[in-house]
């Protein structure tokens, strides 16, 4: 059964890693949806 | 011949269920009612504004029926055909703000904006109201029905045909069937498919039944949650797509043991174990489904998830027009031009079509690699199988793996 746990851990870690790859590319719907000059507070 | 009954039975049973469950999908009676109350296009009378677009023109609209756009199309701020100032309708001497909207409307006003992104430009768009119908409507309830009808065969076959054991005597040798690596490959997909599939009905199906069951502000922290687990667990499923594929589709290419597999029914219901290789016909239906549906799933899924980026129907539409196919089935010609928010749109519906009919088809893989079959689970557990239930199940690849390791030294792992 260590497979299937294997398994389980790396989609949280494929997950968790591709959301943070993909922020750093720019792809956030903040950076894509919104100019450099819009007012906007983080 | 109690087993000829039984299966009679269970089959009528399954027809009735399903008669039952459609004849309470039908919501024909209230949409004809409301399509009544609407006059056809050609009896609307738009003298009282003017020309200009009446409540039936709206009404009509919101409830998607076909709208003549032409009396609005050439009416874009020519102050040719605008009503005179001294008319209630005449503002603006003819460049009314109706005329500026009306432009946007139909991509003829010049637009700029700060916003950013592929669509910034479009700000009106009047296709989304069948497309919401359709998502709430239709969508929601024949796949809600989908999964609830295969739930409830797949517990009738259950009930009828009992859990398929392993019928001689159990050998106590086990032999490999999954090396560890397949495993992972298996529960890379397992997992990120069924995590998917929740996260993605939560979505379809949350403003229905999970609002009005936890209120809003419950819903709101589920929406949130659900959408960053969907969006980002997509890349697990992919990449355990392309692993399987890999790993397995030298087992999956059809053959003649499949025919008689199939004309055997898999010896589902008595009749002798058919032979069968690694995989056996019934297997590989579910690998071919699960590449190409999931193939498709995942490409309308990264249209969806880079908005406005990858359009996928205009052309595809442009492609099946020149077949002439969609015509010949009763759909007309298909629209070759649309606005990237309509493209988004088709999008959707068919990422959630298809997969609501491959979670159909995986409802009743888990239910066979588990509860439905005995022995079988353990192929995928921890990859080891009983070698009864291997003769029983895949006669044809126990003998092959018996001369591989006939021929190979003894202690030795035999090669690939
Ligand atoms: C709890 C859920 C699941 C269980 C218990 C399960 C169990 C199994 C087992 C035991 C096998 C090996 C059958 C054999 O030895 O021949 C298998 C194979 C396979 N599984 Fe699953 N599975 C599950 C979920 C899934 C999901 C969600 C997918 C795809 C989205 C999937 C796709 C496949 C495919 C393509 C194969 C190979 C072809 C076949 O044997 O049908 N499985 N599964």
């Amino acid at each position: 059964m260590k497979a299937m746990l294997f398994g389980f851990v790396a989609i949280a870690v494929i997950a968790v890693g591709a959301d943070f790859t993909l922020d750093q590319m720019g792809w956030s719907a903040q950076e894509q949806g919104a100019s450099p000059s819009n007012v906007r507070l983080d | 011949m109690r087993d000829v009954r039984k299966i009679i039975l269970g089959c009528i049973m399954a027809v009735l269920a399903f008669m039952f469950l459609m004849s309470w999908m039908t919501p024909g009676s209230v949409n004809a009612q409301e399509a009544t109350t609407v006059a056809p296009e050609a009896e609307i009378d738009r003298s009282a504004t003017g020309g200009a677009t009446t409540l039936e023109d709206i009404m009509r609209r919101q409830q998607g029926l076909p709208v003549d756009n032409d009396y609005r199309a050439e009416n874009v701020g020519n102050p040719e055909s605008a009503a005179g100032l001294s008319e209630q309708l005449g503002t603006l001497g003819g460049a009314s703000d109706p005329d500026l909207w009306r432009g946007m409307r139909f991509n003829a006003a010049d637009v700029t904006t700060q916003v950013r992104g592929p669509a910034a430009e479009v700000l009106i768009q009047d296709r989304g109201m069948w497309w919401l119908q359709f998502r709430e409507g239709p969508l929601l309830t024949y796949g809600g029905y989908l999964l609830l009808g295969t739930l409830g065969f797949l517990a009738l076959f259950y009930l009828i045909r009992g859990r398929v054991r392993i019928d001689g005597e159990k050998t106590g040798r086990r032999i490999e069937r999954f090396k560890n690596f397949e495993r992972f490959g298996h529960w890379l997909l397992a997992g990120s498919f069924i995590l998917l599939g929740i996260t993605g009905l939560v979505s379809l199906m949350g403003r229905k039944f999970l609002i009005p069951a936890f209120g809003h502000e419950a819903y709101a922290w589920l929406a949130t949650g659900s959408k960053w687990i969907h969006n980002n667990v997509s890349w697990a499923f992919m990449l355990a797509l392309v692993m399987i594929f890999v790993m397995w589709v030298i087992h999956n290419f059809p053959d003649k043991t499949d025919l008689k597999w199939l004309a055997k029914g898999g010896g589902l219901f008595g009749g002798g174990h058919p032979p069968a290789k690694k995989f056996n016909a019934g297997q590989k239906l579910i690998f071919w489904s699960t590449i190409v549906l999931g193939v498709s799933i995942s490409v309308s899924g990264l249209s969806l998830l880079f908005p406005f980026e990858l359009p996928l129907f205009a052309k595809t539409f442009a492609i099946l027009n020149t077949t002439g196919l969609p015509e010949m089935l009763g759909f007309g010609v298909l629209p070759e031009t649309m606005t990237p928010h309509e493209e988004m749109q088709y999008a959707q519906l068919w990422h959630a079509i298809v997969s609501f009919v491959l979670m159909a088809i995986i409802l009743a893989h888990i239910y066979i690699g588990s509860i439905g079959m005995e022995g079988a689970f353990d192929a995928m557990g921890n990859g080891m199988v009983e070698e009864q239930w291997a003769k029983e199940h895949h006669s044809l690849w126990v003998e092959e793996v018996k001369q591989r390791e006939g021929k190979a030294p003894s202690g030795a792992t035999p090669a690939e």
